[in-house]
């Protein structure tokens, strides 16, 4: 809040009216639609409908494969968050580190924040295409066997993949900014302290690079659970047998293509839920680190 | 700071290859994608370049046959330009104006209305599309840009940006204003719009990438081929690959996928320490 501010008028409803009027329409309304219908029973043809309190929760979470979509959501998400991670705080670290090249090395890392994820998708999946796909041929040239057609877990793999690969350039982005607001004087201190940039790093850098981590932990969570819907939708469509089905992809297969609007609804509801808390979560954090 | 030899060689030989992970899959499509189809059917994917770039490009870009459909990718890049735009535009308008009558004013239902637009980020568009399909179609917005945009905007994150931005201006600012006469709008024109100059510029820039790369809800909407942008295409170039029996026609769907690619790529590496300022700051 500003400690001057100007007085009651018509103004600020004049000013937060577009933006209220838009999420009313296209926020609000269907989000309560969402809530309503995911309390009632279409019969087969759409044609009547009746209220049927809480057995499309019911039923959603007690089908197997709404269970089996939602481990594998998890299994995912915390997967993809990791690695992608993982390696982009290994490439930050050494990104600060270099003097010569270090403008170029930044911009080539980062670009892929461009990359739409069904575009991703596409170039991912070609990688491994039976016919050409050079990945697919490289693996089973080690004797891998490898076949995500079939096999669930190759498909995972190969989804996995696709969506770290999309994820680093921003995780890098952060870390780098990250590790470029650590003091030169910390730096220098912590070389003269100790020769070894193994153990500078995990005691020095990554316990101040924690908050950072901790965000981009949320951020890539939430993408994970619905930025890869492109992913997914070019590369596997959930194949085989909607093993690597996320639940959002889950929503969109049951409400538009399976055509089951109270079930859809009520996956929409769960995942609302799901995605309240991660948000409630990650705002908790926000404030705790302005406090710094 | 003190380096060792070893420690320089690996940091070079760790960027690389990162460098060759995000960019290799991307350059593969290219050079794949400046050959015929026949080549890459018998040989596989290639590491360089053919001598097909310009039939390849032309045909996906003026002949709506190589894009199976009835719009060339040239009328899609124009479809995905709009979204984009329009989408930034609309974003950054809409969310200036509320974070202003946010930050500068105490009105009655400042509360409830900041609660509202803060509920948006509880539910991205992903888990409420069944329901925001029937409104848009209920409202006679299906295939239309007001019905691929406008939805897209409902969300809050923009105002969040402009709300931590105003903040951090002086309130001695707004004093001085008001010492001389400004009243609330004359304040917002003359003085806060040309003070976030810089951060509009790159929220705009990090709006349009996001616009331009919006997927889902741009499948849901746009039944009809005149409204596809080019994200959209290359599905649909991507399913009828193996249509028909003919020899896959892989250079072209590579093609369409690196012209989806040039624009945004190109903003964000042009516009680079904008685009990274604006994420970096606004998201914090």
């Amino acid at each position: 809040m500003k400690r001057v501010q100007f007085e009651h008028s018509a103004v600020p409803y004049l000013f937060i009216a577009p933006q209220i009027l838009i999420i009313s329409i296209f926020f609000l309304w269907p989000a309560v639609q969402a809530l309503y219908q995911s309390f009632l029973l279409e019969d087969a043809f759409g044609m009547s409908s009746q209220f049927v309190w809480f057995r499309n929760f019911e039923d959603v979470l007690t089908s197997s494969s709404w269970t089996r979509s939602a481990i594998f959501t998890v299994v995912f998400s915390v997967l993809v968050s990791v690695l992608s991670i993982a390696i982009s705080l290994f490439l930050a670290v050494r990104a600060d580190e270099v003097i010569r090249g270090a403008k170029s090395y930044k911009t080539l890392l980062m670009w892929g924040y461009a990359i739409a994820p069904p575009v991703a998708g596409l170039l991912g999946i070609m990688m491994f295409n039976p016919l050409m796909g050079d990945l697919y041929k490289a693996f089973n040239s080690f004797g891998f066997e490898f076949n995500h057609i079939e096999n669930a877990n190759d498909a995972a793999f190969i989804v996995i993949l696709i969506a770290v690969w999309k994820q680093v350039s921003v995780n890098f982005i952060f870390f780098l900014s990250g590790l470029q607001g650590i003091p030169k004087s910390v730096q220098e201190a912590a070389t003269l302290d100790c020769k070894s940039p193994e153990r500078r790093f995990w005691t020095i850098t990554f316990p101040l690079l924690a908050p950072t981590t901790f965000f981009l932990l949320v951020i890539n969570l939430t993408y994970a659970f619905f930025e890869t819907f492109g992913i997914i939708d070019v590369s596997t469509k959930g194949a085989p047998g909607g093993s690597t089905a996320t639940l959002v992809y889950k929503v969109y297969v049951d409400g538009f293509l399976g055509a089951d609007m109270g079930g859809s609804a009520a996956q929409s509801v769960l995942l609302m839920i799901m995605v309240s808390v991660l948000t409630v979560f990650q705002f908790r954090f926000i404030e705790r680190k302005v406090h710094y | 700071m003190y380096q060792s030899k070893w420690r320089i060689f690996t940091n070079h030989t760790i960027l690389v290859l990162g460098s060759l992970f995000m960019i290799l899959p991307v350059w593969i499509a290219f050079a794949s994608s400046t050959h015929t189809r026949e080549y890459i059917f018998q040989n596989g994917l290639q590491f360089l370049p053919g001598g097909e770039f310009f039939t390849n490009y032309g045909a996906i870009l003026f002949d709506a046959e190589a894009t199976k459909g009835r719009v060339t990718a040239l009328e899609m890049l124009f479809n995905s330009m709009v979204l984009g735009l329009g989408f930034a535009i609309g974003k950054v308008i809409i969310s200036m104006m509320a974070a202003y009558a946010i930050v500068y004013f105490r009105f009655k239902l400042a509360v409830p209305l900041f609660w509202i637009i803060f509920s948006t980020l509880l539910l991205p568009l992903e888990v409420r599309i069944v329901p925001s399909y029937e409104v848009v179609a209920n409202l006679g917005l299906l295939n239309t840009y007001t019905g691929l945009i406008l939805p897209l905007i409902a969300s809050a994150t923009g105002t969040f940006f402009f709300r931590q931005f105003y903040r951090s201006v002086p309130d001695e600012l707004l004093e001085a204003a008001r010492l001389d006469g400004a009243g609330p709008i004359r304040f917002f024109i003359d003085i806060l719009v040309p003070l976030s100059v810089t951060m509009i510029a790159a929220i705009f820039i990090i709006m349009f990438v996001v616009g331009w790369n919006q997927y889902l809800w741009p499948l849901l909407m746009t039944t009809d081929d005149q409204l596809y942008t080019i994200v959209i295409g290359i599905k649909q170039v991507y399913n009828s690959l193996y249509e028909g029996g003919q020899i896959p026609q892989f250079p072209k769907a590579f093609a369409l996928t690196i012209m989806a690619s040039v624009p945004p790529v190109l903003v964000v590496v042009i516009f680079q320490r904008m685009f990274v300022k604006g994420l970096v700051e606004t998201e914090k």
